[in-house]
């Protein structure tokens, strides 16, 4: 009896690791990161064998709104390697198990500093708990729910890309704005010093002659 | 026989549980070294929940990896709102998670550093991070328990909150056009003003220098 309810337990624990095996990573982070001149950040993803992936970025402010991007499967292999580009968006089936590293580099530039939006997607969106778990047909009201779902789903990412380019040209006119305030002051400044200056030395060259011609 | 019976009952339900703990995916991870200070910018519209899940992960220089718990170590979590004022700024355990809610539609930093008393950089720590807002941070689980909600009521109730963040999202959008403009129209006036002034200066400058010079030379009796 002792050994039956043993092997009871062990089978459970089985059964238990392999609906883990058989469960699939999912998961979806959007960060937004600043990258410093010369600088490299990459990010690591434990992610399961054949789990659908998405990486995509796209750099709001900048330089020349350029960054190198690199993904490398667990193996060390180069998966995608993009240099200087603005936005990109790269999508995989990973073909094993392990950490997949996405790097972003701004080691080209000696100056800029980089804004970098990135999303990683792994896996399919995490289910309404409860809703996709019966196996019967769904019915039409849940049919077309799902679909509202996907269709409100595209609308929220189109409008986080209409933001970044908005957030990006924002960025840009309010740089303008500042560097034509600088601008002005400090050509203003210019001017004033230089037309006294001008005075100041012509002014001493005469005096000079005057006091030469004298000895 | 019945207290041989519930013993293992109570071990296997025990050993099922805490696989179910160890296997929770940890998610995104990076590096940063003990006195780093990493941030994160999230622009979001007002009344927005942001919810960070993190998990910190010291290197271990004698394994050559990363321990899967180290206690003593803290996370500082500090959230600065548009304005550049704190809105939350809190030393954390190593794991845990972090929750604000968006007064101003902005940019919000997020920053994390690790609550280390050294100057120069020690150790490299690994940090997990997950960041969720708006609609991704709630926790329908939670919520259809709570409420005791229907299948098709919670997802009528997802729907509504996607919904919800789409119209906010739209109404930020339309302040930073709003700021956009008003950026643009700065500038212009600025440019103005700024030829204007400059032209003055110049002639300004040019009519002082000649009747300096002039009242000079006739002083010195060169002209």
């Amino acid at each position: 009896m002792g050994s039956i309810l043993y092997l009871n337990q062990i089978f459970y624990l089985c059964c238990f690791f392999q609906f883990t095996e058989v469960m699939h990573s999912v998961g979806a982070v959007e960060l937004t990161f600043e990258l410093p001149d010369n600088a490299k950040q990459c990010f690591h993803e434990e992610i399961t064998k054949d789990t659908l992936s998405t990486v995509e970025f796209q750099v709001v402010t900048g330089g020349q709104y350029d960054v190198d991007m690199s993904l490398e499967s667990p193996t060390r292999q180069i998966l995608y390697k993009g240099i200087k580009k603005q936005f990109d968006s790269f999508t995989w089936t990973a073909a094993q198990t392990g950490v997949y590293t996405v790097c972003f580099s701004n080691e080209f530039s000696t100056f800029s500093h980089k804004l970098v939006y990135m999303d990683f997607q792994v896996g399919d969106e995490k289910p309404l708990p409860g809703v996709g778990e019966h196996l019967s047909a769904m019915t039409k009201m849940e049919s077309s729910s799902i679909q509202v779902h996907e269709n409100l789903n595209t609308i929220i990412d189109y409008q986080t890309h209409h933001r970044l380019r908005e957030a990006q040209g924002r960025k840009f006119a309010e740089d303008l704005n500042a560097k034509v305030f600088y601008w002005s002051i400090g050509e203003a400044l210019a001017i004033l010093c230089i037309g006294i200056g001008q005075v100041i030395i012509l002014k001493n060259l005469f005096t000079d002659k005057k006091t030469v011609s004298f000895t | 026989m019945k207290s041989n019976i519930l013993p293992s009952l109570y071990t296997t339900i025990f050993l099922v549980s805490m696989s179910c703990l160890l296997y929770i995916v940890d998610g995104l991870y990076f590096h940063i070294t003990e006195t780093e200070r990493k941030c994160f910018i999230e622009e979001i519209p007002d009344e927005t929940m942001v919810v960070g899940n993190y998990k910190c992960q010291f290197y271990d220089p004698k394994t050559g990896g990363f321990m899967p718990s180290s206690p003593g170590i803290g996370m500082h979590v500090e959230v600065r709102d548009p304005d550049d004022k704190v809105m939350l700024s809190k030393v954390y355990s190593t794991e845990g998670h972090f929750t604000f809610t968006s007064h101003i539609p902005g940019e919000h930093v997020i920053c994390l550093y690790s609550n280390t008393t050294k100057w120069f950089s020690g150790s490299q720590l690994r940090v997990h991070l997950d960041i969720q807002v708006g609609e991704h941070a709630v926790d329908y689980g939670n919520v259809a328990q709570k409420e005791k909600l229907t299948e098709l009521q919670l997802r009528v109730r997802q729907l509504l909150d996607q919904a919800e963040q789409i119209t906010k999202e739209q109404n930020y959008q339309r302040y930073r056009e709003e700021r956009f403009r008003g950026t643009s129209e700065s500038t212009n006036q600025r440019v103005l003003w700024w030829s204007i002034t400059q032209t003055f200066i110049l002639l300004v400058m040019g009519f002082w220098q000649m009747k300096h010079l002039k009242s000079f030379f006739e002083a010195k009796k060169l002209v």
